[in-house]
């Protein structure tokens, strides 16, 4: 039953030989709601992922119960490219800034070696470790970021230092939340181009929950429109011009005029 | 404890001579061991907004000591540590488990276990004035066994917070970012709570019940004020405590008022010294 489900959702080509990310029968219920249920994607490597759904769809609690922080039923495996093996995948994940408590006297060294060491930060900071988080922070440009404090980092900065802080150790599931505020235009123009250059860079599976639409048609590979369960997944291009996209975001106007305008969104 | 004593006689002070106050020495051995361990605890009290919580940590505890007088403990010091342990527990699977606002569970948990803590205080007419010890401190009549005894949970509180700060820290900071990193955030929260239940507990006695959270809060509230990175805040936050303690135990000989209290109100100047800074560091 679910080997059938999950085929019919999401499969549209093989298994791609790589290494491959399969979330199966995925589904969550708080009390007596379902917020989630019948969930399955399969994700595979180098590929960007966004997945996008109006408000209360059960984006973010489709993020927390991959990171395990909910409980959910279902599974989360991820195939290896060498031998085809599944193991638990390691995960990466960039928070929206917001969330984060920024009146904390912690400063960027502090983030880093909070996840990388197990000294306590205050008392030890071994050397070696230090010129790691400062070349790990060179590559997304905040190498001169490292001993400022959290709060003290704009919208963007903090963006950046998240996502070293993601990719440190090199994660196999890259999991983001878009940033939807304390960030302009430009600098979620650049989070996108970072985030598609670090796929093809690292080979990475990158699941992207986002909100914008436009950038999401710019650089996402595959779409899935999650509304409670997966309503439609493929390319940006088929999941932005279905009818099911229409009517999940209530856009009458444009679904009778989506023909003669080209570009309605 | 001869060491200390002969220690103590370089300072200036007529209780430090030979022979003299054997109290104060000990009261002053007790705080340098106590007011460290304090402002480290309280510095995740502080970045968790817990204050509250380790507030009614100590209601719970002062159940316990109601319960282990009930059962006819000489000392109920043990069963306060099991009670107020098990009731730390509680709160955060509950806190956990339920949407309702943490400040609503904490006080209808902390208002329950006073009320029931003074209940079986009194039940049969008994006088509760036995228990006002617990509720403002004596560190005057603390003894070298007991330091002795304090050591040896300080010691052991010290070694647990080498080994779980980072993984508090993240969680502090963002819970879903610490369950990416393969940390079960639940169970960490559940047992800094009841190392805090049971530093408290243990510490009842000595500080009393009415000020001990301001132990914990106080000097990491004002650390927190100037300080930029975890090693500032830390290091501050055990300077303010210590500072705080030892003046306010010299000062609490000179006015003959109660120690736990002198000390608090240091803590508290300092706090309010650091807030009028703060903009300077920020």
């Amino acid at each position: 039953m679910i080997e059938k489900k999950f085929h019919e959702n999401t499969c549209r080509q093989e298994c791609c030989g790589l290494c491959c990310t399969k979330i199966e029968d995925f589904g969550v219920t708080i009390g007596s709601t379902v917020i989630l249920e019948n969930v399955n994607l399969h994700i595979h490597c180098g590929e960007l992922t966004a997945i996008i759904g109006p408000n209360g769809a059960g984006k973010s609690t489709l993020i927390k119960a991959l990171l395990g922080e909910m409980p959910h039923t279902g599974s989360l495996r991820f195939v290896q490219s060498n031998d085809g093996s599944l193991k638990v995948p390691i995960m990466g994940y960039v928070p929206q800034s917001i969330n984060l408590d920024t009146s904390s006297p912690t400063c960027v060294l502090d983030l880093f070696l909070a996840c990388r060491s197990n000294y306590p930060t205050w008392l030890i900071r071994s050397k070696k470790e230090v010129r790691r988080v400062k070349e790990r922070l060179n590559r997304v440009k905040a190498g001169h970021l490292i001993s400022r404090r959290l709060g003290a980092l704009s919208g963007g900065e903090m963006q950046r230092v998240l996502l070293a802080l993601a990719l440190d150790p090199v994660p196999e599931i890259l999991l983001l939340d878009e940033p939807v505020s304390g960030i302009d235009q430009n600098g979620l123009e650049l989070f996108y181009e970072t985030v598609s250059d670090l796929r093809k860079a690292y080979d990475l599976s990158i699941i992207l929950v986002s909100h914008d639409l436009d950038l999401v048609r710019k650089y996402a590979d595959r779409v899935v429109l999650l509304n409670k369960t997966v309503l439609i997944t493929g390319s940006p291009e088929e999941v932005l011009n279905s009818d099911v996209f229409y009517d999940t975001f209530s856009l009458k106007w444009q679904k009778e005029n989506r023909y003669k305008g080209g570009a309605v969104l | 404890m001869n060491w200390w004593y002969k220690l103590l006689e370089v300072l200036p002070f007529e209780w430090a001579q030979e022979g003299q106050m054997i109290f104060m020495k000990n009261a002053l051995l007790a705080i340098i061991l106590l007011t460290p361990v304090f402002a480290l605890l309280g510095t995740m009290i502080v970045n968790n907004g817990m204050a509250f919580f380790s507030d009614a940590l100590g209601h719970g505890a002062f159940t316990g000591v109601a319960i282990g007088g009930i059962l006819g403990f000489v000392e109920p010091i043990g069963s306060a540590v099991v009670f107020s342990a098990l009731f730390a527990f509680f709160i955060a699977v509950i806190k956990n488990k339920s949407n309702m606002a943490s400040d609503t569970i904490i006080g209808v948990f902390s208002s329950s276990a006073i009320a029931l803590g003074i209940f079986l205080a009194t039940l049969g007419g008994k006088s509760f004035s036995k228990l006002n010890s617990y509720l403002i401190g004596d560190i005057l009549s603390i003894t070298p066994k007991e330091i002795s005894f304090l050591a040896i949970v300080l010691v052991i509180v010290f070694v647990f917070w080498l080994f779980v700060f980072n993984r508090l820290l993240l969680v502090s900071i963002n819970p879903s970012l610490a369950g990416s990193r393969g940390i079960r955030t639940f169970w960490y929260e559940v047992v800094f709570s009841c190392v805090v239940a049971v530093i408290v507990t243990v510490s009842m006695s000595w500080i009393g019940l009415l000020v001990i959270n301001s132990f914990l809060v106080l000097p990491a509230a004002a650390a927190r004020n100037i300080a930029r990175n975890q090693r500032q805040y830390h290091f501050l936050s055990v300077m303010f405590s210590l500072f705080s303690g030892i003046a306010g135990l010299i000062l609490s000989y000179s006015f003959e008022t109660a120690t736990g209290s002198t000390i608090v109100l240091i803590s508290s100047i300092i706090f309010f010294f650091t807030y009028i800074l703060r903009k300077k560091f920020a």
